[in-house]
């Protein structure tokens, strides 16, 4: 279960001696709402959202922030939240894959769906992810564009998820 | 065991659950016959009681199918959940699909019949199972409302999850659920629709989990977290057969969130230290900690180069090998050959890199065991469970989530084994994960070997005898004795057996470093590279055309019965033909692209593919991919066209990339780039796919998807560029030749 938000006590802290004194909790918020982080400032992002929150939608694939298995989104950008620390994610707003669907579908994760671009479906949160980091950028995106999205998928599945984001940018274009 | 009458033996349960939900299991091919089990709720937890059954109808008219097989993105579990509403005659849109638990039974048996992909009765006889599941419930919801409005069931019919009366009134399967549960059984499984009524088998269909998969809500085995679990991983020995000397954990133990650190051993492990802590990067963090000494084993100067020297210098020895297949006389036919063509095909080691690492959630207490984790062979996970704790397999509850990709991998138990070591001497619930570096260099690897292949020919050019030798590292499944060593390097089966009356297959097993292979759809390709690049370097060297020398070879349509499978070859001519007409085979071309074709059949499937391909500088560049496969009656021709759209990607990238080396005894790769794993700028935009539909007996597309497309890049390369590869993977070594 995710913990409960609690406010900011450094002030408190402030009078142990430097040693003994746990690291100052870090705030972040997530999918919109404020946590605190009390551990290892070290310790990536990845593994607060998976093992701290279960919000295990954001994947571990890899060693080396080469897959995108973990993309996130942090303040609406595209990051691996595998090379993120939490210190160096601190004060951000991040969204996961669990908070990208309001009340319906996002028109990306629809157009997956429609697509049925899926496969296995593990590298899928973090391509649905990658996805809407570019259609924000780039509306109208080009095979290049798309191309230049560098997360794995193992299965081979770009050919359905290249159509998926020329369907989700056509519709995001109409206005829904 | 008493002896049973046949006849009385009830082949399906019913039942009635809470809230009216009709529950409904058909006991399929059973040898034995246990009175019908239960599911004992302590050994599922909480959130399985309700799952038992094939199938659930609830009083809303919602239903619930269970699949009984793990789902690691081939659609299994969407098409036996189709095959199983189609006869029941509901509309898709009512099913919600759920995952079956592992059915053993104290008797032997398994409630659910055969649970392991690939085994059992084959496709065939898993439909005909599966459809009558759906079929018989139906058949006890047409009583039940026959009853309730006193009228003959032959009088009704059904649709969309309601029956009709004549007269025009209905009930919904939901409003009759209670009153079937109490129908008595047909003596006989009911007959199934005609195939001029299906309206589910046969209609292209989305994965059933699409939603859950958007959102981040489906579970993978990796993202199973148990209330009281603890996260573990393991620094494994890197030296193949190498041993542990001695190992100190003082820096790990100082690491906040760490709770044991434990030696661990097999057998049929890699000897290691298990790391386990509160959360993964605790476990991460420590293993980075420990100072471990280890002893090469036997293996500690083995290396790719030194493989490829042996398996050469087997190949040039006297010592005759393996007899796989010899039909005729092979070497009296060479010594009066007019011409003798000889090649000689290498190809490397490969990982299966899941995209989803090895990962296994195991609960082990005195009395009973639980497994949460993507087992393709759940049998094999729960006899090795059992044989590791002593305990009876019936209290032994295995749950299969999805699983990240498979490939072939998790069919392997071996991170299970290791998962139920931990856990035994930590003494608590314990959730394995593997790293990608840790899949990498202790996958259980897909052969290593060269073939070498000779034709001999007439003065006409024609092919007259065929040998084919290959050195090669023999699988072996964990544990598991598989016999012939041959099996899954060579197919006695394989092209152009049963064509040429002197044919010839001899194997020569190589010892190996990486002793663990597993014979999936990879060593099929294994073979398949070295003979249909071989064809067309016939066709080259003859000047003949290299479709045209196939299609003459295959000959009339026909059934090839060789001792093995055997396969028909019109089927295999019929996709060939295809693949050529639709990547614009015979067109001359003066732009430098050049094209290649090559096809595979194999369980019943039937494969082609073809490219269209340049070499720009450093890159090859695939203009387009063209794949046409038969593989009988589909469940699903959505899931079957993913299945060879990404089959054959997956071949590409395998093809021109993937290799895994060995040097001074360890593995050189570490992480997925490195292993040569594709990106996007490198695939082909679209794969072009034709499905022949020959309405023969269904196969799985998944096996045979990237085969063909191995010797089909090749043989485009070469028709670009004139520079034959033979060693894979491709990229480099043609780089080295250009």
């Amino acid at each position: 279960m995710p913990d409960a938000p609690k406010p900011a006590e450094a002030a408190a802290e402030a009078v142990k001696p430097a040693a003994a004194r746990p690291p100052e909790p870090i705030p972040i918020e997530i999918n919109g709402k404020p946590y605190f982080h009390e551990g290892d400032p070290a310790m990536p992002l990845l593994w607060f959202l998976r093992d701290r929150l279960r919000l295990t939608g954001t994947k571990y694939a890899c060693d080396d922030a080469g897959c995108g298995a973990c993309t996130v989104l942090v303040d609406g950008t595209a990051a691996r939240a595998c090379a993120l620390t939490m210190q160096e994610a601190r004060g951000t707003s991040v969204t996961t894959i669990e908070g990208v669907a309001g009340d319906a579908l996002h028109a990306v994760q629809q157009a997956w769906i429609e697509e049925d671009a899926t496969h296995c479906g593990y590298c899928q949160p973090g391509q649905i992810m990658a996805a809407l980091d570019l259609l924000r950028r780039k509306p109208r995106p080009g095979e290049h564009d798309i191309a230049a999205i560098g997360n794995l998928c193992r299965c081979g599945n770009y050919p359905r998820m290249r159509r998926a984001i020329l369907r989700a940018a056509a519709q995001l274009r109409s206005g829904k | 065991m008493t002896p049973i009458d046949a006849s009385r033996r009830r082949f399906l349960a019913v039942s009635l659950a809470a809230g009216g939900a009709l529950l409904l299991r058909v006991r399929v091919r059973d040898a034995h016959a246990a009175p019908t089990p239960g599911v004992p709720p302590e050994l599922l937890g909480d959130d399985l009681t309700e799952l038992g059954p094939f199938l659930r109808i609830e009083r809303d008219n919602r239903i619930v199918i269970g699949a009984r097989t793990c789902e690691t993105g081939t659609g299994v579990r969407t098409a036996q959940a189709m095959l199983i509403a189609e006869d029941l005659d509901v509309d898709w849109e009512q099913v919600t699909v759920v995952a079956l638990p592992y059915g053993y039974r104290d008797d032997g048996g398994n409630r659910y019949g055969s649970q392991t992909i690939g085994r059992g009765a084959g496709l065939d006889a898993t439909w005909t199972e599966l459809r009558r599941a759906g079929a018989t419930a139906r058949w006890l919801l047409v009583q039940a409302a026959a009853r309730e409005w006193s009228l003959d069931p032959a009088s009704l019919r059904t649709e969309s999850g309601q029956v009709f009366a004549p007269d025009g009134r209905r009930l919904t399967y939901g409003a009759l659920a209670r009153a079937a549960s109490t129908v008595d059984p047909p003596a006989q499984p009911p007959p199934l629709k005609m195939d001029s009524g299906l309206r589910i088998i046969g209609t292209p269909t989305r994965t059933a989990d699409g939603v859950a998969l958007v959102t981040g809500a489906s579970r993978f085995g990796i993202d199973e977290y148990a209330a009281n679990a603890l996260t573990a991983v393991i620094a494994r020995c890197p030296h193949p057969g190498g041993t542990l000397v001695r190992f100190d954990d003082g820096e790990a133990r100082k690491v906040s969130g760490l709770v044991d650190v434990t030696r661990i051993e097999g057998p049929d492990i890699a000897p290691g230290v298990a790391v386990v802590a509160d959360h993964t990067w605790a476990a991460l963090q420590a293993r980075e900690r420990l100072a471990i000494e280890w002893k090469p084993g036997p293996w500690a100067d083995a290396s790719s180069a030194a493989l490829a020297s042996a398996a050469q210098a087997a190949l040039d020895g006297e010592a005759p090998g393996e007899t796989v297949r010899r039909d005729g006389d092979p070497a009296a036919l060479r010594r009066k050959a007019a011409r003798t063509i000889e090649a000689r095909y290498e190809l490397p080691f490969l990982a299966h890199a899941t995209m989803e690492p090895p990962a296994a959630l195991v609960d082990i207490r005195n009395d009973r065991a639980r497994l949460v984790a993507p087992v393709e062979d759940p049998d094999a996970a729960s006899q090795r469970i059992a044989a590791l704790t002593g305990l009876p397999r019936a209290r032994i509850e295995i749950r299969m989530p999805r699983g990240g990709g498979s490939f072939g991998r998790r069919m392997q138990v071996d991170y299970i084994a290791e998962a139920v070591r931990v856990a035994q001497a930590v003494g608590k619930p314990i959730r394995l994960m593997w790293t990608r570096g840790d899949d990498l260099a202790h996958d259980t690897f897909r052969p290593f070997g060269v073939h070498a292949l000779r034709a001999t020919l007439d003065r006409r050019g024609r092919i007259t005898g065929w040998s084919h030798r290959c050195a090669a590292t023999p699988h072996q499944r964990d544990g598991a004795d598989m016999t012939p060593s041959w099996t899954g390097c060579l197919d006695a089966d394989s092209f152009p057996a049963g064509l040429l009356a002197d044919v010839e297959q001899v194997f020569h097993p190589l010892e190996a470093p990486l002793p663990r292979t597993d014979p999936r759809w990879a060593t099929q390709a294994f073979a398949t590279f070295a003979i249909e690049s071989f064809i067309d370097e016939i066709a080259v060297a003859t000047r003949q055309d290299a479709l045209a020398l196939r299609l003459a070879l295959l000959g009339e349509p026909r059934r090839l019965d060789l001792g093995g499978r055997g396969y028909d070859t019109g089927r295999l001519a019929e996709v060939l033909r295809r693949c050529a007409a639709r990547i614009g085979w015979g067109v001359r071309r003066s732009d430098g692209h050049g094209i290649g074709i090559a096809c595979h059949q194999g369980g019943g499937g039937y494969i082609a593919h073809g490219f269209e391909a340049s070499v720009e500088g450093e890159r090859l560049v695939l203009h387009r991919a063209v794949v046409v496969a038969d593989v009988g009656r589909m469940v699903n021709p959505l899931g079957t066209q993913m299945l060879l759209e990404d089959g054959t990607l997956d071949g590409i990238a395998t093809t021109l990339h993937q290799a895994i080396t060995v040097r001074d005894g360890r593995v050189l790769q570490h992480d997925l780039r490195d292993y040569g794993l594709m990106r996007r700028a490198q695939a082909p935009r679209e794969v072009e796919v034709e499905i022949v539909d020959s309405g023969a007996a269904p196969a799985r597309a998944s096996t045979i998807a990237p085969v063909s497309a191995a010797p089909a890049l090749a043989n485009a390369v070469y028709a670009a560029t004139t520079v034959r590869v033979r060693k894979l993977p491709l990229m480099p070594e043609l780089m080295r030749m250009l």
